[in-house]
């Protein structure tokens, strides 16, 4: 799977980009979705895939049995989907609120709004 | 003691707006006590200066850097020092009666004590960078003057170019203070003025001076910088007598007399130094002949002066350093009285303009006695303080060849015609132009009388008696800066000897000048006397404006997708240019071991992910972005992270409803750019795709430092007594991190139901409804 989920991430990022390079506001957001689960993945990637052997320590056991995934991304990464849901969250309601505002969700005719 | 002299300035500087808005008009008489007192101080200073008793102290800044609180008066010092609070007194009590009640005047008194503070402070300062501060601090309060007068272009751009021109020569100035402190291994300067040796054998002794000259040279207004000098007469009368005739400008004049024992004695500074004063002293004085404003006469003679005292420094003798000293302080005397008599008689008459003066001396007979006493010692006629210094500076020039005696006496003679042209024909001779007087002109309030009368006084006073001085002040001046003991003798009367027919050969040829004023300014007129660097400075700043206009637009456009795009480019380049630099050879050995069903897993996601991107309806994408994210939750399940899986499933149900709802309220999908864009996006995501792909695979085969993951597997269970790691992770060895991800989350939360909630645009709107309707209710 190593061989894989590089390409998987190279995609996701490739989509992200392309999504947030658009004008429409509502376009963006769903880039911002894609980027975070690119990012997630990379990760969690990174630091070594090892099947099935989650980092739990069986009842019957005073120590984890080597080979096991590594606990510390992954944490990182639980840490990172909420806050990229609190992230989603705000900006949903943001283009809302912009777009009940100024009446587009067109990112160009949104920068002159201040003037 | 010495540092209470310093410190009060500033004291005083604060309370200024107070004590005026109880002291009202009389509150120059009052703030003049400080001033006053402070010039009782220094001359009770200069008794001990003749046995060998400097005063100096010192607290600690910054060891490390060599920074100190460094005070020290010596002789050259004090003679700097009593020509700022003693003409600052008389400034104080002037401004008074020049403004009356009719400006801010709490605000004036506030930069010109100030000033004044500062100005102390560069004169004792005993460490470089401490005279730096303070040098800039005489800049910044400057800028301040200038444009007291803020509802005047005109006054706010001559401000403006004051500083910039000072600001930035002192900048220059720092970088010389640095190099200097580093070959000489100290910023005290009395400990750096015993290795003149040392500095001027030093390979960089000429990039030292170099940098050092154009920070003294910008200040006291030297060719090519003098241009701003005669524009700063923007400023109130007061403030160009006292900062750019008597003291500021001469900050300059004093840093060269300083350092001259260190950076002085080479052939390139008696060039440079004394060539520039020269040029200035010349120039200054030529470029005065077409003018006809009184204020613009004295800017371009006080220019000559500044000139002169340069170059005196520059000769470098004993003699040379006497007349600089004695010239400094006769020039202090006669230009302020000048200074003064001019805003005396702009006040009374409301012009300043020289050819509709006249006849003044019977309706204002104070100020012409102090302006033609002044007047005198400026045109150096014997025994007046001016002639002393005059006699001195030519004996010098003498000592020194044909040729220097030869710019000296052209300098004199150009002070002469001026002399007379301000300070003599506004009282004592017929105007040239009839002006109808707008009102009874009358003499100036006391408290502009005392300051003409005083000074002017002086002028004869110290040229009757010249060993007052010289037997105090100058002598200790000149033992400060020529670093040995000197005595000065001094007399009014030399005899007749070769200076002397000069002195009256010069004086002979200005009254010449003067009797064929009319005929020069109508040759003057037709050949326009400009030279400098104005327009230079025009269209430098000029061009600044231009160049930050374009950066502006060009880098702060505005637009979203270019910000992105300029960030994202700048990544890839640089995580590219590391890759590259890492060499990215050797690729980590990678299993091809892989089963059907994540393979499956991986086409679904990008498929997904795909669709997301290419769907033409709102649903449609967020359902692909979903199934997206379903297809990252399965691959933490399959390599062992259940919890990560069960997080990102709930939240990405949920996230997918949230998509749902707010989509609900949002536009159709657009298709806004054109193709030719949309082809430079797709080319900007696969490069940014194929990178991290690129990126991903060398980072798994990277481990820098070792991990510390083992920590927490082997004490999970042992310290915090729980089996499952990630969850042990989250909330006790880093407990923290999840207090704060809770937190975000809750200030996120809150924005949300902020902006759902917020109604600005209808509040408003009701407001200003419900407000029409009382006001219809009142009318009815």
């Amino acid at each position: 799977m190593e061989m894989v989920l590089p390409f998987v991430i190279g995609s996701l990022y490739a989509m992200a980009i392309y999504m947030l390079l658009r004008r429409s506001l509502v376009k963006l957001l769903i880039g911002l979705g894609l980027l975070s689960h690119a990012s997630n993945l990379l990760i969690f990637t990174a630091s070594g895939l090892t099947r099935f052997k989650a980092p739990v320590i069986p009842m019957t056991a005073e120590q984890l049995q080597s080979p096991h995934a590594d606990p510390l991304p992954q944490a990182l990464i639980l840490t990172a989907i909420v806050i990229s849901f609190g992230v989603t969250a705000f900006a949903l309601a943001l283009a809302y609120r912009a777009y009940r505002s100024v009446n587009t969700d067109d990112l160009d005719q949104m920068k002159s709004t201040d003037a | 003691m010495l540092i209470v002299a310093v410190i009060s300035g500033f004291g005083l500087a604060f309370l200024a707006p107070t004590i005026c808005r109880f002291a009202k008009q009389k509150s120059g008489w009052w703030l003049a006590i400080l001033p006053v007192f402070l010039t009782l101080y220094f001359l009770t200073l200069l008794p001990g200066l003749a046995s060998g008793q400097i005063p100096a102290l010192s607290y600690e800044w910054s060891k490390e850097l060599g920074l100190t609180f460094a005070f020290r008066a010596d002789g050259l010092s004090l003679a700097f020092a009593l020509l700022v609070s003693g003409i600052g007194a008389l400034v104080a009590i002037y401004a008074s009666g020049y403004f009356g009640n009719k400006a801010p005047i709490g605000r004036f008194y506030l930069w010109l004590f100030f000033f004044m503070a500062s100005m102390l402070g560069v004169v004792f300062s005993d460490n470089l960078i401490l005279l730096f501060v303070f040098w800039e601090l005489t800049s910044l309060s400057s800028f301040m003057l200038i444009g007291f007068e803020q509802e005047r272009e005109e006054a706010r751009a001559a401000a403006i170019q004051a500083l910039l021109v000072t600001g930035s020569g002192g900048l220059v100035m720092l970088a010389g203070f640095v190099l200097l402190g580093q070959i000489g291994g100290t910023l005290e300067l009395s400990a750096l003025l015993l290795k003149g040796e040392s500095v001027s054998t030093h390979p960089l002794y000429l990039a030292v001076l170099i940098l050092i000259l154009i920070g003294a040279f910008t200040k006291s207004a030297q060719v090519p910088f003098h241009f701003w000098l005669p524009n700063a007469m923007q400023a109130p009368t007061p403030v160009s007598t006292y900062l750019h005739a008597a003291t500021m400008v001469k900050a300059g004049v004093y840093l060269l007399a300083r350092l001259s024992l260190v950076l002085g004695g080479s052939s390139f500074w008696f060039w440079a130094v004394g060539g520039i004063g020269a040029l200035t002293m010349i120039l200054g004085g030529y470029l005065a002949f077409s003018q006809t404003d009184l204020k613009r006469y004295l800017a371009y003679s006080t220019i000559s002066a500044l000139g002169s005292l340069v170059m005196a420094i520059g000769i470098g003798s004993e003699t040379a350093l006497k007349a600089m000293v004695l010239f400094l302080l006769a020039h202090g005397l006669y230009k302020g009285t000048l200074f003064l008599v001019t805003g005396a008689i702009d006040h009374e008459c409301k012009t300043r303009d020289v050819r509709e003066l006249g006849g003044l001396w019977r309706s204002m007979p104070y100020n012409a006695a102090g302006s033609t006493l002044a007047a005198l010692s400026m045109a150096g006629v014997p025994l007046f303080f001016g002639f002393v210094a005059k006699e001195y500076l030519y004996e010098a020039a003498y000592k020194v060849g044909a040729f220097w005696i030869s710019l000296a006496i052209i300098g004199a003679l150009l002070n002469v015609f001026i002399a007379f042209r301000v300070g003599i024909e506004p009282f004592w001779l017929p105007s040239q132009i009839e002006v109808k007087p707008s009102k009874h002109v009358h003499e100036a309030p006391w408290s502009m009388r005392i300051g003409p009368l005083i000074l002017g006084g002086l002028s004869l006073l110290l040229g009757l008696f010249p060993q007052i001085l010289g037997r105090s002040i100058v002598s200790s001046a000149l033992t400060a800066a020529l670093g040995r003991p000197v005595e000065v003798k001094l007399a009014a009367w030399h005899g007749v000897n070769d200076i002397f027919l000069l002195s009256l050969l010069t004086l002979g040829l200005g009254v010449g000048l003067f009797a064929v004023r009319q005929d020069l300014q109508r040759i003057a007129e037709k050949v326009s006397l400009r030279w400098g660097l104005d327009g230079l400075y025009k269209r430098s700043l000029d061009f600044l404006f231009t160049l930050a206009g374009f950066q502006t637009r060009t880098l702060q456009h505005g637009y979203l997708r270019y910000y992105l795009i300029t960030i994202i480019v700048a990544v890839v380049a640089i995580t590219a240019g590391g890759l590259w630099r890492w060499g990215g050879g050797t690729l980590p050995y990678l299993s091809w071991d892989i089963y059907f069903y994540e393979l499956g897993i991986a086409v679904i996601i990008v498929l997904s992910a795909f669709m997301a991107t290419l769907s033409r309806s709102r649903l449609g994408a967020v359902a692909a972005l979903g199934v997206a994210g379903y297809g990252v939750a399965s691959i933490y399940l399959l390599f062992g992270a259940p919890d990560l899986a069960m997080t990102q499933f709930l939240i990405e149900s949920l996230t997918v409803v949230l998509f749902v709802l707010a989509f609900y309220h949002l536009p159709n999908f657009a298709q806004l750019t054109p193709k030719r864009e949309r082809l430079r996006d797709v080319f900007i995501a696969l490069i940014t795709g194929g990178l991290m792909t690129i990126f991903v695979f060398v980072a798994s085969g990277i481990q820098i430092h070792p991990t510390i993951s083992p920590f927490f597997v082997e004490n999970s269970l042992p310290l915090a007594h729980g089996r499952n790691i990630v969850n042990v992770i989250l909330v006790d060895f880093r407990g923290l991190d999840t207090l704060g991800e809770i937190t975000v989350l809750a200030i996120a939360g809150l924005g949300v139901f902020a902006l759902l909630k917020l109604r600005l645009d209808l509040r408003t709107a009701k407001g200003k409804k419900s407000a029409e309707e009382i006001a219809k209710g009142g009318d009815q």
